[in-house]
């Protein structure tokens, strides 16, 4: 017996093989491309969805032309029925949460990007890392597959709830197989995102190079690590409950579906199941999802802010504090989301407490993004515009999380699309602006080539004024009693607001298509762009130490040293105005983080 | 004003690097990787001992996700039919947990060997094989319990709570066939002379989690069904 006691270090020799190199590969960069790619193609693919949507509902008797040969039963004629909307709903929601929301900025980024923050050649379990990635690769598949199977994809919309989830075919189309291939996808993206999420914290934790104490960490890698810790707990929630569902479908167990239920003129065989209980599970997990979208989000600007005011956060430290403190509140805040499921009124004040103690950590965030803003000469490019219309959508959509955290007030606006305006801001719109700008920063080190500025600004200011185009009349619509989730609006209330409908739409589509730009600037940038040197931005974390793009290693077979924390801006250094943390160069500022 | 560079931990001079780059403000400062590993390891743990923690507390909330499901659906409705447990479910707590005690003598030989306490390694792979043979026993009589429910006519579906004790229970074996397969890994690497420490701790850590875990589960069900 030889080096028993050795210790644990990775290693794996550079692929040789294009499968290795390019499919199934082990290097932590590869598989944050291929996240990318993914997440890329299920926004378009969510997108459409969302285009076909508000088509219908500003011209409900619309032919749709290509739709009936996705679904002849679901779109006769190209012109959709309630429930294929209702499909077509569900589908949208899924793809953005979870495969857009949640792959991007968290897998894609912190995949690519975490190791090399930390300093570290790879993540310490390579394997688990493609693993995640191919896992994650087939959940998405299965999900997009039942598009393809009799009925269709279940209609019961992103949160799945119980019994409609549990009841089979009799619910309506994509009931039987559309909720079984919805939930094995979801099962299998909580496999996927727990396997990553092993890999961050670990190599956060023990792959730190020398120096590298963990407030020295950037602010983005704290937020991939913070991100991770949420996923841990969450998905190892969903992922039961998932297969719990399942087993009422195919063994005819009766967790979720209450006995003496009759849908359909059909008295179903279950009994005694809670629908309560799936929303208890289902929420543990949705709510930390929220942040498990934008948390990321808040780094990368934060980071990307530093760098292009060229001085740090007034406090690295307290927004670190406070990402940590809306994780962990994230978890107490669940219940909600079910203000309107009969709960005692107690247990609602118990819940909105929370959900008004959670605004504090958001606004400190906020508050130290903006004033750190105050006063600096920001530089303007593509990432720091994107920057802030991240801050301002957050703040759009943050101000109505206030009505809506009240239980009085929820109820009145649950079922409209106040809510929608508000998560799409929150979450959706402002999570995508956190990716858009880690991509225009970030995109010169993954590619080797720079981004086109001017269409990134153009897709910039399309996208912005878009995004309020769309979702600030959302609120307008909620107030005056719009409701959700209905496919035409046939009542004499809400016909008048048909004219507001048909603005949406324009503009969704308007800026829908604006995204076109940003696809072709990331795809001509990718082959044709200026090529990139190795710190286009003068940064100071270890990413803009390597080269660009960064070797197979990440240092090539070197270890750096860390002296200094993150953000060190505003210096008088040999390098000009700031120092890098790989820098053994001391000097004096102003900015110091006690 | 503050100078904002703290103590850098302590490097061997020699090693440092030569302050001839100083132009993109500090890239390329690094030291060679090949003879310098030592400087990631003696700063963290490593990570297989971060990561069975972290795989330790995912099984630990799927676990109490079914859990607060099974106290929520039993408090919810009135079909609950509590059923007595098969008999052999005791004998399998033993087997698990004696597994426990056999795996534990194997880490012991082991690491005294890697002290050099022993000059040699005192079978540690005797006692591996026994935990081997233990935990596929363990397995073993968990068919059993489940053929004998069956017998019984207690399926998954017939009752909330023959539902709740095979999730429960499946469940635990699914993990617990994991632990079989790190066995397995650690005995083979120790069979050709390249197991680590760290791999030997953290398959032993999982092994009596879910000895821990199964006395927990086995209560669960004792109590609630």
């Amino acid at each position: 017996m030889h080096d028993i006691s050795a210790p644990a270090v990775h290693h794996h020799a550079p692929p040789t093989s294009f499968i290795r190199k390019h499919v199934f590969s082990l290097d932590h960069k590869v598989i944050g491309k291929q996240y990318y790619a993914l997440a890329l193609v299920a926004a378009l693919c969510g997108m459409v969805l969302s285009w076909m949507m508000r088509i219908h509902l500003a011209w409900t008797n619309a032919a749709i032309p290509g739709l009936q040969l996705l679904s002849p039963n679901g779109a006769p004629g190209g012109v959709m029925t309630p429930e294929y909307y209702l499909q077509l709903m569900t589908m949208h929601g899924t793809i953005m949460v979870f495969f857009v929301l949640t792959t991007a900025p968290f897998a894609a980024f912190g995949n690519f990007f975490l190791p090399i923050q930390v300093g570290a050649e790879d993540m310490p379990f390579p394997r688990f890392n493609m693993m995640s990635f191919w896992v994650t690769f087939t959940a998405f598949v299965v999900l997009m597959a039942s598009f393809f199977v009799s009925d269709g994809p279940t209609l019961g919309g992103w949160t799945q709830y119980a019994p409609l989830n549990a009841v089979g075919a009799v619910g309506g189309p994509g009931q039987a197989m559309g909720v079984i291939l919805w939930m094995t996808s979801i099962a299998l993206f909580c496999i996927g995102q727990l396997l990553g999420s092993l890999n961050f914290i670990t190599t956060t934790l023990d792959l730190r190079v020398k120096g590298m104490s963990l407030m020295r960490l950037p602010l983005s890698a704290w937020a991939w690590f913070i991100t991770s810790c949420m996923g841990l707990t969450a998905f190892s929630v969903l992922m039961p409950a998932c297969i719990l569902v399942i087993l009422d479908h195919v063994a005819g167990t009766s967790f979720f579906v209450p006995s003496g239920l009759v849908m359909n003129d059909q008295l179903l065989p279950h009994s005694g199941g809670s629908t309560l209980l799936w929303q208890h599970l289902f929420w543990f997990f949705g709510h930390p999802e929220v942040y498990i979208a934008i948390v990321p989000g808040i780094g990368i600007v934060s980071h990307i802010l530093i760098t292009n005011m060229r001085r740090p956060m007034l406090s690295q430290r307290v927004l670190i504090y406070s990402m940590g403190a809306l994780a962990i509140l994230s978890y107490m805040v669940y219940g909600h989301h079910m203000f309107v499921s009969g709960m005692n009124p107690i247990s609602s004040l118990a819940f909105s407490f929370p959900t008004l103690v959670i605004t504090i950590p958001a606004t400190i965030i906020v508050l130290i993004q903006v004033f750190s803003l105050y006063g600096s000469n920001l530089r303007i490019n593509s990432a720091s515009l994107f920057a802030l219309g991240f801050i301002s959508m957050f703040v759009s959509g943050g101000v109505s999380g206030f009505f809506l955290a009240q239980p009085s007030i929820d109820i009145m606006l649950h079922g409209t699309y106040f809510v929608v305006g508000h998560f799409h801001m929150v979450m959706g719109v402002a999570a995508m602006f956190g990716i858009f700008a880690g991509t225009y920063f970030w995109f010169p080190k993954m590619a080797g080539r720079m981004m086109n500025e001017t269409l990134g600004k153009i897709h910039f200011w399309l996208s912005f004024v878009g995004a309020y185009c769309i979702f600030m009349p959302f609120h307008y619509l909620g107030m005056a009693g719009n409701v959700r989730r209905y496919s035409t609006f046939v009542d004499d209330y809400l016909q008048p607001l048909i004219p507001v409908h048909r603005w949406i739409t324009v503009a969704a589509l308007i800026t829908g298509a604006a995204q076109l730009v940003f696809v072709y600037n990331l795809i001509h940038s990718r082959f044709w762009g200026k090529p990139a040197p190795d710190n286009p931005w003068e940064g100071t974390s270890l990413e803009w130490s390597t080269a660009t793009p960064p070797p197979f290693d990440n240092f090539g077979g070197k270890h750096p040293v860390v002296y200094h924390d993150p953000f060190q801006y505003g210096v008088k250094s040999s390098a000009g105005d700031y120092v890098m943390q790989t820098s053994p160069e001391q000097v004096a500022t102003e900015h110091e983080e006690k | 004003m503050a100078t904002t560079v703290h103590e850098p931990p302590r490097i061997d001079p020699e090693r440092l690097p030569e302050k001839t780059h100083s132009g993109n403000g500090g890239g390329g400062n690094f030291i060679p990787a090949d003879d310098d590993l030592h400087v990631t390891e003696d700063y963290s743990p490593p990570p297989s001992s971060t990561a069975i923690w972290v795989v330790l507390f995912a099984v630990t909330m799927m676990f109490a996700a079914f859990t607060s499901a099974l106290v929520v659906r039993k408090g919810s409705s009135q079909d609950w039919q509590s059923f007595t447990l098969p008999p052999i479910l005791y004998l399998n707590t033993l087997i698990l947990l004696l597994s426990s005690v056999t795996l534990e003598v194997a880490r012991r030989r082991v690491s005294a060997f890697m002290r050099g306490v022993t000059s040699r390694a005192e079978h540690p792979a005797r006692w591996l094989y026994i935990t081997l043979f233990l935990g596929l026993l363990f397995v073993s009589g968990q068919y059993v319990a489940w053929t004998q429910l069956r017998a019984q006519g207690l399926y998954l579906a017939t009752n909330p709570s023959s539902s709740f004790f095979y999730v429960l229970t499946v469940t635990h074996a699914v993990h617990v066939v994991g632990g079989l397969g790190g066995l397995l890994y650690v005995i083979r690497k120790l069979s050709n002379s390249s197991l680590r420490r760290n791999a030997l701790v953290a398959t032993a850590r999982y092994w009596h989690f879910m000895g821990g875990l199964w006395v927990y589960l086995i209560l669960l069900l004792w109590f609630k069904v």
